[in-house]
């Protein structure tokens, strides 16, 4: 057992309401410069939807994450020596317009037009070359067209639905989406650092952050292809690869990562996993059906004495392991089993987790018709429609967060029904109570619990939500220079400008 | 004289140039080493001219390396006359391919704005140089035949003297102008090496072959 501490994720997705505000703050500070225009370390999708870049999920066509080869987990893109053989040529890599050419106005010419008998306009033009262009995609250019023969019905995870079930997803009166805001999942195998062939790409072994190194980088950009979500971006002005870097130096003095605090809809928690990194490759090579499990498995009982000895013999902190404790992280994903991967299919042991959603309650439908007094004291749980038909298709949600297992989906949702009726009986009394702690123990919860999920899910704090470990970064730094100059460093890491090479 | 400062001045001043700045580039603007790919930008024409190029250019360099290191080795190769006709021309095939290539750069940074936009004048200079460089070399080829065997009488004792710090020009005086101007034209790309992005043939990543997929970085621990 060789114990380490991740700094992992939660988003609660019946929560989100697609602002975009979390892409926006990430955007003002980290990605608003020359080559990084196009970059969304924190995207917004609409699902179902093709997403950003335009089908991102589809690895025939991109070869991001791993497969498995008998036993063994092997690269999708290609073999190491396949590597240095693509080098010159990589024929995974989405081009910029699958992403989409950045844009800005004319401004300027508002001002500054001759008088004339037209007002004047602010065409738009490309951050790239500077001349007019006729915009054809943005960032969110399928936000809310759920349904929309162009983008939900391209979406790759319709590839398993049933012609029943697709059909049902865009039958217009029915019409259904959510949203999925997503950032890199700073992986446990992440595909993007063993894909990349100078090494450059590295995870902290205090907290876990996947990081490029800026000056290892030679921009052989083989780690977009790599990182089967591609969150690995691009910069096209410094020839170097960038990506989401959990906002370390705001964790480092104490602040929840930009898209965190800003969440407008509050859905994104942020906790310490310990884990056990001696099994990571394990639970990345087990059938499809038993990844989310497998992955569950080597996530270790914080409060265990085993393990707390074993990860202070590995050097973990005292701070970190306390932190781990009060993780509200590890209570969603481990303790109540709510939250899980996105396409742990793609075997990168991602760390980042969403509570799959219900939403939209779907009041019972009595001849088509929404009925409004739906409360049945026979079945308490037909205010909130049956699982099996749920909006969003099963099938649809298991290829998004349990590689097809629809067991793990069904599981999440009885418990989050069984505490919607739990406190329904709270709150409106309209459901017996008795009746809602039998609900919550089929669904395998208790009272306890559906208490604490409810407040953790509706009310919780600030402090609730991101529980942030000491990182002492001044501490570990100190042998490698000294923690007051650091301070006043505290950015990308290097203190000379980032100029283009020749 | 001429010759003298060209051949021998020269050469030394370029390689030293290259060693001592590029050393200098790296420990001093690591950042800026990359090699700049613009694929992102564009890739049908990238598709098939960056493999062109770089698998001419690297098989026409290993072969004026091997013979330069092993020229006994080399000679013997070449001792059949069948052997002797397809070295010159496999030689010249890659030649036109590198040529056809760099074209292609030149042309794609000229038509595609959005690869011009990301274009430096070092780009140009370099792809200007390069030009030049495998159109001498494939003139070279084409007018004084059996360069494969030549090179050994020749340029590989000049070589060799630079090396040894003994140099001697013997050997390429009495060459034509042409081949001299190819020989002169390898010394000047060697001396942009550290000015252009010529420095990404310098960190070609073999240890991808054999370093741990995962990287961990540990600030207090040496592991
Ligand atoms: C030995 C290992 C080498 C590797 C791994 C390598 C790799 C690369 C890569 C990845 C690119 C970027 C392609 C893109 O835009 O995506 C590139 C561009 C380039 N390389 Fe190399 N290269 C090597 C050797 C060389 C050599 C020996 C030369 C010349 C003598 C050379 C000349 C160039 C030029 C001129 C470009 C720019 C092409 C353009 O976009 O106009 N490379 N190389
Ligand atoms: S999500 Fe992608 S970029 Fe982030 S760690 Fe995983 S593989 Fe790397
Ligand atoms: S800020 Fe929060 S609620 Fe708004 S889109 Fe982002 S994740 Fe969703």
């Amino acid at each position: 057992m060789r114990i380490q501490a991740q700094i992992s994720m939660v988003f609660h997705l019946d929560k989100c309401i697609g602002c975009h505000t979390c892409s926006i703050a990430c955007k003002n500070i980290w990605t608003d410069r020359q080559g990084a225009e196009y970059m969304w370390w924190n995207n917004v999708e609409t699902k179902p939807g093709t997403g950003y870049p335009t089908q991102w999920e589809d690895q025939a066509r991109y070869k991001g994450g791993w497969e498995k080869k008998g036993d063994r987990l092997k690269l999708r893109m290609n073999s190491r020596l396949g590597a240095l053989g693509n080098i010159y040529y990589n024929p995974y890599l989405p081009t910029l317009d699958d992403y989409y050419e950045p844009w800005t106005y004319e401004y300027d010419n508002l001002i500054n037009a001759p008088a004339g008998d037209d007002q004047p306009t602010a065409r738009p033009i490309s951050q790239i070359t500077g001349q007019p262009l006729e915009i054809q995609a943005g960032p969110n250019w399928d936000d809310d067209l759920s349904g929309s023969p162009v983008y939900a019905a391209n979406d790759p995870n319709l590839a398993d639905l049933s012609e029943e079930d697709r059909a049902m997803l865009f039958e217009i009166e029915r019409l259904v989406f959510f949203y999925l805001p997503r950032i890199c999942n700073h992986c446990l195998n992440a595909g993007c650092a063993a894909a990349c062939p100078s090494g450059a790409i590295y995870k902290r072994g205090e907290d876990g952050i996947v990081l490029v190194n800026q000056d290892k980088c030679r921009g052989w950009r083989m780690c977009i292809t790599g990182c089967p979500y591609k969150k690995v971006y691009y910069n096209w002005s410094t020839g170097k690869s960038e990506k989401c870097i959990l906002c370390y130096p705001r964790l480092e003095t104490g602040q929840a990562p930009a898209c965190f605090h800003s969440c407008v809809g509050r859905i994104r928690y942020l906790g310490v996993l310990l884990y056990d990194a001696d099994r990571v490759t394990e639970a990345a090579s087990v059938d499809d059906r038993a990844l989310v499990s497998a992955q569950r498995d080597i996530l270790m009982d914080p409060f265990d004495p085993q393990v707390i000895a074993a990860a202070r013999a590995n050097g973990v902190p005292d701070g970190m392991i306390e932190a781990a404790q009060k993780s509200p992280v590890y209570k969603f994903v481990k303790e109540w089993q709510l939250a899980l991967p996105l396409h742990p299919e793609f075997r990168t042991v991602p760390m980042l987790f969403y509570v799959p959603p219900m939403l939209p309650v779907q009041a019972t439908l009595a001849d088509g018709r929404v009925n409004l007094a739906a409360v049945d004291e026979d079945d308490p749980l037909a205010l909130f429609g049956s699982i099996e038909q749920a909006r969003v298709p099963l099938a649809y949600m298991a290829r998004l967060f349990s590689a097809g297992n629809t067991d793990e989906i069904v599981r999440v949702y009885r418990k989050l029904l069984a505490v919607r009726v739990y406190r329904r009986a709270q709150s409106a009394g309209d459901v017996p109570a008795a009746e809602a702690v039998r609900i919550l123990a089929d669904a395998g919860l208790t009272p306890d619990s559906a208490e604490a999920i409810f407040k953790l899910t509706a009310t919780p704090t600030f402090e609730d939500r991101f529980v942030i470990p000491p990182m002492a970064r001044e501490v570990n730094i100190e042998s490698v220079i000294d923690p007051l100059t650091h301070k006043q460093g505290a950015g990308f890491g290097f203190r000379q400008d980032a100029r283009r090479g020749q | 004289m001429a010759d003298n400062v060209l051949f021998i001045a020269f050469p030394y001043a370029a390689v030293l140039v290259a060693v001592v700045m590029s050393v200098y580039r790296y420990i001093d603007h690591r950042f800026t080493y990359s090699s700049l790919s613009s694929q992102l930008l564009e890739r049908e024409q990238l598709s098939w001219s960056s493999v062109a190029w770089h698998y001419s250019i690297l098989a026409i360099l290993l072969a004026h390396v091997l013979a330069a290191l092993f020229p006994g080795f080399w000679g013997a190769l070449l001792g059949g006359q069948f052997r002797l006709y397809l070295m010159e021309i496999t030689g010249m095939g890659l030649a036109l391919v590198a040529i056809l290539s760099v074209l292609a750069f030149i042309w794609r940074r000229l038509t595609n704005p959005r690869v011009r936009a990301v274009t430096t004048r070092g780009d140009w200079v370099l792809l200007a140089a390069l030009l030049a460089q495998v159109v001498l070399g494939f003139l070279t080829a084409l007018l004084y035949r059996w360069g494969a065997v030549w090179y050994l009488h020749t340029a590989v004792p000049w070589l060799e003297s630079l090396v040894r710090l003994n140099p001697q020009i013997d050997a390429i005086a009495p060459l034509p102008w042409l081949i001299k101007l190819h020989f002169l034209g390898g010394f000047v790309i060697v001396a942009l090496i550290p000015f252009t992005r010529l420095v990404h043939a310098f960190t070609f990543p073999l240890s991808y072959v054999w370093r741990p997929y995962r990287v961990v970085v540990w600030n207090r621990r040496a592991h």
